[in-house]
């Protein structure tokens, strides 16, 4: 077998960590494409919740035994670690939530909620997955605040000359995507966040798609909010994370209202804890939150540059292949792109093929991706989408290729 | 599982070239049914007979293979079909595709190539929206109405 030469990472052995890729579809070996949708997870991750459960479960913060100690230190390191990873000044801008698309809530409701006034516009792009426009567009339609959206070009980048006539002082928030989910394209976030800021805007970056694949930096990118999931870097679901600049944070009223979030309360008011505890009412996601330390911690060891660039090498190799279908039409830019192929093959619907695919134990995704106005732009009601990380192969691709050959011959 | 049952040839046939595929200007009812979480759309249009039967049925759209072809059998089939004949082929037709212990109605005919979807959860929404849509007709009559497989 060949392997895609990277570092000294072996990314064979590597494989070996994801217990599920030994799993057989329909009586093939499985060729898991779907990467983008969730990862799947490494045995270092397993063991963690299962540690946790078997040895230290117990509520946090509130307790004064052994167990809610260790519960509670383990969950605060796990926010520790989250700040680490991604940059960011301190733990106390690192909020623990369900997932991207709790945060990306959190964010239109509390601070939106405050800041947002009729008069305003959020400023969001044509590519942005649902979970970072219906929020929006609920905040719009309550306060009477428009949306502006910055158009996609054919080859799947951001139109950046119209941003000067978009990007305007009405403008309160720019929020885009770091990776868009169904083109693979890589959005200047830096350059993004920078343009924002001269016209007094705040910025939130979508990381749901780049936080497991690439080095991120909140303060190199100049962003005031971040959010993304658990589940597709390698940790489990039900857990993301939303980054708040501390100041932003400090601005904000509470969001959900309950029990962890307050400092005292009387029958008719309460008072509320400082960021990040005022923004975790109930009792949190706690295993969670240290399954995904575990998984920082396996792709801290293996080294975010190189799977950027073992990611990168299979997605412009599977384009490439790709593009030997017949009637084929690849989405997305051609230079850099995420771990992700976008296609559409004229003789088979993206369903009937990820469903003919499914057959021959190819796991990919068909259909509109929570992009439905991107679909639309491109003329398509969906696509299908081969993702990959850094557990996948050269040879699957050339697997999925065959497969794909005969999915062209099977509906021609 | 084989492919091959789910896509029979006939059904890959009727895809690829739809039969009563097409406008139907004196039309009584234009029903749009779409599968949003697919894409997949219909759009049926039905003259009545003066019994209330269906005269005359044609379909426009586009989506997937099942959806597609599924439209095509069922025009061909309810074509100068009285009401009650419908109404039985419409729930013979959701056994057929949903049930696994269902034995195929005969009356069903050719439609019972599409017995390779009750293997398939997830597709079973597309067979059913070409029949979702004759329903709508039936129940609505005259004029335009639309019907979905995700109700809002």
């Amino acid at each position: 077998m060949h392997k895609v030469a990277v570092g000294t990472v072996d990314w064979n052995a590597r494989r070996e960590d994801f217990p599920i890729l030994h799993e057989q579809a329909h009586g093939h070996p499985l060729i898991y494409f779907d990467s983008a949708a969730t990862s799947q997870k490494p045995r270092p991750v397993i063991e963690a919740l299962r540690n946790f459960y078997e040895h230290d479960n117990a509520n946090v913060h509130r307790g004064l035994h052994t167990l809610s100690s260790r519960a509670t230190e383990a969950y605060e390191k796990a926010r520790q670690r989250v700040a680490e990873y991604i940059g960011a000044a301190s733990a106390d801008e690192i909020i623990f939530t369900r997932g991207t698309t709790e945060s990306i809530n959190l964010v239109a409701q509390a601070w939106g909620g405050k800041f947002i006034r009729e008069e305003n516009v959020i400023l969001l792009t044509g590519m942005e997955h649902h979970s970072n426009v219906v929020p929006w567009q609920l905040l719009a339609e309550r306060i009477g605040a428009r949306l502006r959206f910055v158009p996609v070009l054919d080859d799947g980048t951001l139109d950046l000359d119209q941003l000067p006539s978009l990007l305007t002082p009405e403008v309160k928030l720019f929020a885009f995507t770091h990776i868009s989910n169904s083109l693979g394209t890589i959005n200047p976030v830096a350059e993004l966040c920078a343009k924002a800021h001269a016209v007094g805007a705040l910025t939130l970056v979508d990381a749901a798609q780049s936080a497991g694949h690439m080095p991120i930096d909140v303060r190199e990118l100049g962003c005031d909010f971040l959010a993304f999931s658990g589940h597709k870097m390698c940790g489990p679901t039900g857990i993301g994370v939303l980054y708040g600049r501390a100041e932003v944070l400090d601005s904000m009223p509470p969001w959900h209202g309950g029990g962890e979030m307050i400092v005292s309360v009387a029958l008719e008011k309460s008072t509320f804890k400082k960021a990040p505890h005022r923004f975790e009412a109930g009792t949190p996601n706690i295993a969670g939150a240290i399954g995904l330390a575990a998984a920082i911690d396996y792709i801290e060891h293996i080294g975010r540059p190189a799977i950027f660039e073992h990611d990168s090498q299979l997605a412009r190799y599977a384009a490439e292949r790709i593009k030997e279908l017949p009637g084929i039409r690849v989405f997305g830019p051609k230079e850099e792109r995420g771990a992700l192929v976008g296609f559409v093959m004229e003789a088979a619907h993206p369903h009937d093929l990820t469903t003919f695919a499914d057959q021959y134990g190819l796991a990919m995704r068909g259909g509109h991706h929570c992009n439905q106005p991107l679909m639309r732009r491109f003329g398509v009601s969906g696509t299908t989408r081969a993702s990959f990380y850094f557990y996948n192969m050269m040879e699957e691709i050339d697997r999925m290729i065959e497969i794909l050959h005969a999915a062209a011959r099977f509906f021609k | 599982m084989e492919i091959e049952e789910l896509y029979q040839e006939v059904i890959l046939d009727h895809s690829r070239r739809p039969r009563n595929f097409g406008e139907l200007p004196d039309a009584a009812v234009l029903v749009h049914g779409d599968n949003p979480a697919c894409g997949d759309e219909i759009h049926l249009a039905v003259k009545f007979d003066p019994d209330g039967g269906l005269e005359d049925i044609k379909f426009t759209g586009h989506g997937c293979a099942i959806s597609q072809a599924s439209a095509s059998l069922m025009t061909m089939k309810l074509k100068k079909k009285s009401r009650e004949e419908v109404m039985g082929m419409l729930r013979a037709f959701h056994d057929l595709v949903t049930d696994e212990t269902n034995d195929a109605s005969k009356a069903l005919g050719d439609l019972r190539v599409m017995q390779g979807v009750r293997k398939f959860p997830q597709r079973v929404k597309c067979a059913m929206l070409p029949w979702r849509a004759v329903e709508q007709a039936l129940e609505q009559g005259a004029g335009e109405a639309t019907v979905s497989t995700e109700p809002s």
